[in-house]
């Protein structure tokens, strides 16, 4: 299997033959920084035109079809009429903060997003705590959230920034715990460590019950982190209009909007790479020939063939439920997934210690 | 001398008594609610259903008043009460606002129009026309001209005025009340917001999450349908209704019809009669597809919309053979209907009825089975009977409440006498049941067509009207069910070719003003779902 990692290398040294080492890896940041924020933006519009087509499927339509073929362009034309939107500031709304916002919303997802293992050698940071810093960045998007709905000077975007804070900060609990089961099984932090240990079985075939129990756990809490149906309610349309983002307009607005698409990725991402061994191939011990044929596939391939596949259960739950009543949402926190997610912890921890995963 | 009429006259010895369609008394305005209590309370009487009321200019010598028409839940009887003041500088009557809550916004419109205040009622803004409006526009000394066009914004106001009559002195004092307190946290939902369905406004006092207290605030679309309609001639009128709710627009239009023809003593064929059941029943359909839809749309579940959309669609097309209209229907005329059935109309609505029921598990299926849509709409604002009968609050949620009120059963019009047919009743009058009342009405409805729809005979669908249609004196009252409920053409007549007063009883304004009384204690998310079921249509209220 190609490892990205000689790529990787190949330039450094590169550069460090021509020029003196600070130089070189300044241009290095430089040159990782503009390819994350250009893969996040394709992968962003990606998302956006699966997300229309796959609830055109659900909803017994066709979804974009005009704008190139099949519409694949569509999202594109929404991004270019975003950019050239006109930003307006609302009247006695605290500009400084207003503005501040979206930044703080999209700098966390930008480095979640940088967290993630994309193939085998393919990652920006890979060190021994990357879990633990990936849920620590992300947890910074809430504070965007308070301060998008604070600064506006609405009561709806109020409304909205403080039902976010007590669905993010609750929802973040079972977040943590579920991957802590995780990380148990695996015995690492580290994301590269956490895909090795899964080359001869995905962690959630590896791990079975507690590892099931975990992974259903992660996909409401996450989902939930995201804000997405049906969990949306800090953006419920029906009740607050648009919640937290209602009087942001242009590309303040698709800041949200793209770090509401990523935060999905991310989601989906980590899901992929902790439960469905990232972007090592399936791997059944004994099967030889079978392995070696699935090393094949690079590991890109895998790594985002199993995230899209996470991507569209969640648009599937997005598209089929009702939203819920913010007492229904912490109610379902508080009294279900946290002692469920706390229980199974302890379950794990007995399975680890006696040997009895896979 | 019927029982009515001496339980009245024990206590209003000078009411004057004709007999009209209803037996209708002009009882002294002191004695009005002495007489109203009664009516309410007696038990052999029990007019607990106040169906209209409506404000009336009769001249300087009679002068301003209000015509209450009242039903009875049990005995399904009716009367009519009139009472005048001829005081037009600063008329004042008794308020009935505590006996019947449906009272309480009719009143503030009867002050509206008519600049008739109420004592004894805690609120006396106007409903629909800004507050620095001058005069009032039904009064028949009204002068246009005295109300140029404001640009002004109008902020909503936290403070009106209640009059009060001193119990001894019998002195009448106004005095202030609060609506909002300064220091409360007080939103507007609407007028411009997805969930109201159309311009109304709520301006909703929070604690948290938690409903406070609701102000509604109408007239965002009010047009002065019933101003226009006296400078109208009957024909002319036909064109308002449709534009009321206009998913009942052929119900209300027939009402209109029957109203006229009732007052003219027009006997339309039988071919008509079918035509225009078999219509109502379909636009009832229609609207309680588009109702359904939006109501998933409140709960945040898009797809379950878009299923009730596709099959509303098929339906439109088939109206749309027929009567050239999708959602302004102009299908009925005083005397009959515009045009004949098209020729592929009774096979595409048979088809249509087979596959409606089929189409409809599929919504359950995705919706009304999930856990989390149960758990949000069970136990969710309970009206109960004796409330949605106080409110006047027809139609499908009335009957969610366990309140038989369907205008079909009660008092038949059209063919609805010649099928049988059930009215859809549940007892649990929360919004899950008022969600579930809407597809046993869908239910219904097909059971309906399916009896007539092979049975249409053949007939005249025009009946030969003079040109000018002239109404002979009198008052008309006339009623039918629409998608939302009971809905009444008020028409007093001075044998013109346009009528005196016309009024439209409104059945979207009672779910708006028992909106405050369900949702305090609940919370945003349960407004939306209460609003929702409750089903109004702004410009029906707004008039």
């Amino acid at each position: 299997m190609f490892d990205f990692s000689i790529v990787t290398s190949w330039i450094d040294s590169m550069l460090r033959g021509v020029m003196p080492a600070w130089a070189a890896l300044t241009i290095e940041y430089v040159l990782i920084g503009v390819v994350i924020l250009l893969v996040y933006a394709l992968i962003a519009l990606s998302l956006i035109y699966m997300e229309r087509k796959v609830c055109g499927a659900f909803q017994c339509r066709l979804g974009p079809n005009r704008v190139g073929p099949m519409g694949i362009f569509q999202a594109v034309a929404d991004m270019i009429k975003m950019l050239i939107k006109e930003l307006i500031y609302i009247r006695n709304s605290d500009k400084f903060l207003f503005k501040l916002a979206p930044f703080i919303m999209i700098t966390a997802s930008v480095m979640a997003f940088g967290c993630l293992p994309f193939g085998r050698g393919l990652h920006v940071l890979d060190f021994n705590i990357g879990i633990f810093l990936l849920l620590s960045v992300s947890a910074v998007s809430i504070v965007g959230v308070l301060l998008a709905g604070w600064a506006s000077n609405n009561k709806f975007s109020m409304i909205g920034a403080m039902r976010s804070g007590a669905q993010m900060i609750s929802y973040e609990l079972s977040l943590g715990i579920s991957m802590l089961t995780m990380v148990m099984l695996a015995g690492t932090m580290s994301f590269s460590g956490i895909v090795e240990a899964q080359a001869d079985g995905w962690f959630l075939f590896k791990g079975h019950i507690p590892a099931l129990i975990a992974f259903i756990v992660y996909l409401i809490a996450g989902n939930a982190e995201t804000n997405r149906g049906p969990f949306d309610l800090p953006e419920a349309e029906s009740e607050l209009t648009a919640g937290f983002h209602t009087e942001y307009s242009g590309l303040q607005f698709g800041f949200f909007y793209l770090a509401e698409y990523l935060n999905l990725f991310i989601v989906a991402g980590v899901a992929a790479t902790v439960f469905l061994g990232g972007w090592m191939p399936l791997h059944i011990p004994g099967w030889e020939g079978f392995n070696a044929v699935m090393d094949y596939i690079p590991s890109v391939v895998w790594f985002f063939g199993k995230t899209y596949l996470m991507i569209f259960v969640l648009m599937w739950f997005k598209w089929t439920f009702p939203r819920l009543r913010v007492d229904q949402i912490l109610t379902l926190e508080w009294k279900y997934l946290l002692p469920i997610g706390l229980f199974n912890l302890m379950l794990m921890a007995i399975i680890v210690i006696f040997g009895l995963h896979f | 001398m019927s029982i009515i009429q001496e339980k009245i006259n024990a206590i209003a010895p000078d009411a004057v008594y004709v007999e009209a369609q209803y037996p209708t008394f002009t009882i002294p305005q002191d004695k009005m609610r002495q007489v109203a209590r009664t009516l309410h309370d007696d038990a052999d009487l029990s007019f607990d259903y106040l169906v209209c009321l409506t404000g009336v200019d009769e001249g300087p010598e009679k002068g301003l008043g209000v015509v209450y028409h009242l039903s009875s839940s049990t005995h399904n009887h009716w009367v009519v009460l009139k009472t005048f003041t001829t005081d037009r500088e600063n008329p004042m009557l008794y308020t009935v606002s505590d006996i019947w809550k449906a009272a309480e916004l009719n009143e503030r419109e009867v002050y509206d129009y008519l600049g008739i205040r109420f004592i004894g009622h805690g609120d006396n803004r106007r409903l629909f026309l800004r507050q620095d409006f001058k005069g009032h526009p039904l009064r028949k000394d009204y002068d246009p001209s005295s109300n140029p066009l404001s640009l002004q914004c109008e902020d909503g106001q936290d403070t009106t005025v209640a009059l009060v009559e001193d119990p001894v002195t019998g002195e009448v004092k106004e005095e202030q009340r609060v609506i909002f307190s300064p220091d409360e946290y007080v939103v507007n939902i609407g007028p411009q917001h997805p969930a109201t369905h159309g311009v109304l406004h709520l301006r909703t006092s929070l604690d948290g999450e938690i409903i406070k207290k609701i102000d509604p605030i109408c007239g965002y679309v009010h047009r002065g349908i019933e101003k226009l309609a006296e400078s109208k001639t009957y024909p002319q009128q036909l064109s308002f209704t449709d534009r009321l709710d206009y998913l009942s627009a052929h119900m209300n239009r027939h009402a209109l019809c029957n109203c006229i023809e009732k007052a003219l003593g027009l006997e339309v064929s039988d071919r008509v009669k079918y035509i225009r059941t078999i219509m109502d029943e379909l636009q009832r359909i229609d609207s309680h597809l588009l109702w359904v839809s939006s109501f998933y749309m409140d709960f945040g579940a898009l797809t379950v919309f878009f299923y009730a959309f596709r099959d509303r669609e098929l339906l439109l097309d088939i109206l749309e053979g027929t009567t050239g209209g999708r959602l302004i229907q102009n299908y009925n005329t005083i005397g009959g209907v515009q045009a004949d059935l098209a020729s592929d109309f009774i096979p595409k609505v048979k088809e249509y009825i087979k596959y409606l029921p089929k189409a409809m598990e599929e919504y359950h299926a995705v919706f009304t089975g999930n856990v989390v849509a149960e758990a949000r709409m069970k136990g969710i604002g309970l009206i109960t009977r004796e409330q949605a009968i106080n409110f006047s609050l027809s139609g499908p949620s009335g009957r969610a409440s366990g309140w038989a009120n369907d205008v079909r059963k009660n008092d038949p019009y059209g063919a609805y006498d010649k099928v049988e047919f059930k009215q859809a009743l549940r007892t649990g009058g929360d919004v899950y049941d008022r969600y579930m009342i809407r597809f046993d009405e869908i239910l219904e409805s097909i059971h309906i067509i399916e009896q007539l729809i092979d049975n249409i005979p053949e007939g005249d669908i025009q009946v030969k009207t003079k040109p000018i249609i002239r109404l002979p004196e009198g008052d008309y009252y006339s009623h039918v069910e629409t998608a939302r409920g009971d809905f009444g053409v008020y028409i007093e007549s001075r044998g013109d070719k346009m009528p005196y007063r016309l009024k439209y009883r409104s059945t979207c304004l009672p779910p708006v003003s028992i909106l405050d009384t369900v949702c305090r204690g609940h919370k945003i998310a349960d407004l939306i779902a209460i609003g929702a079921s409750l089903d109004y249509i702004v410009p029906e209220i707004d008039r």
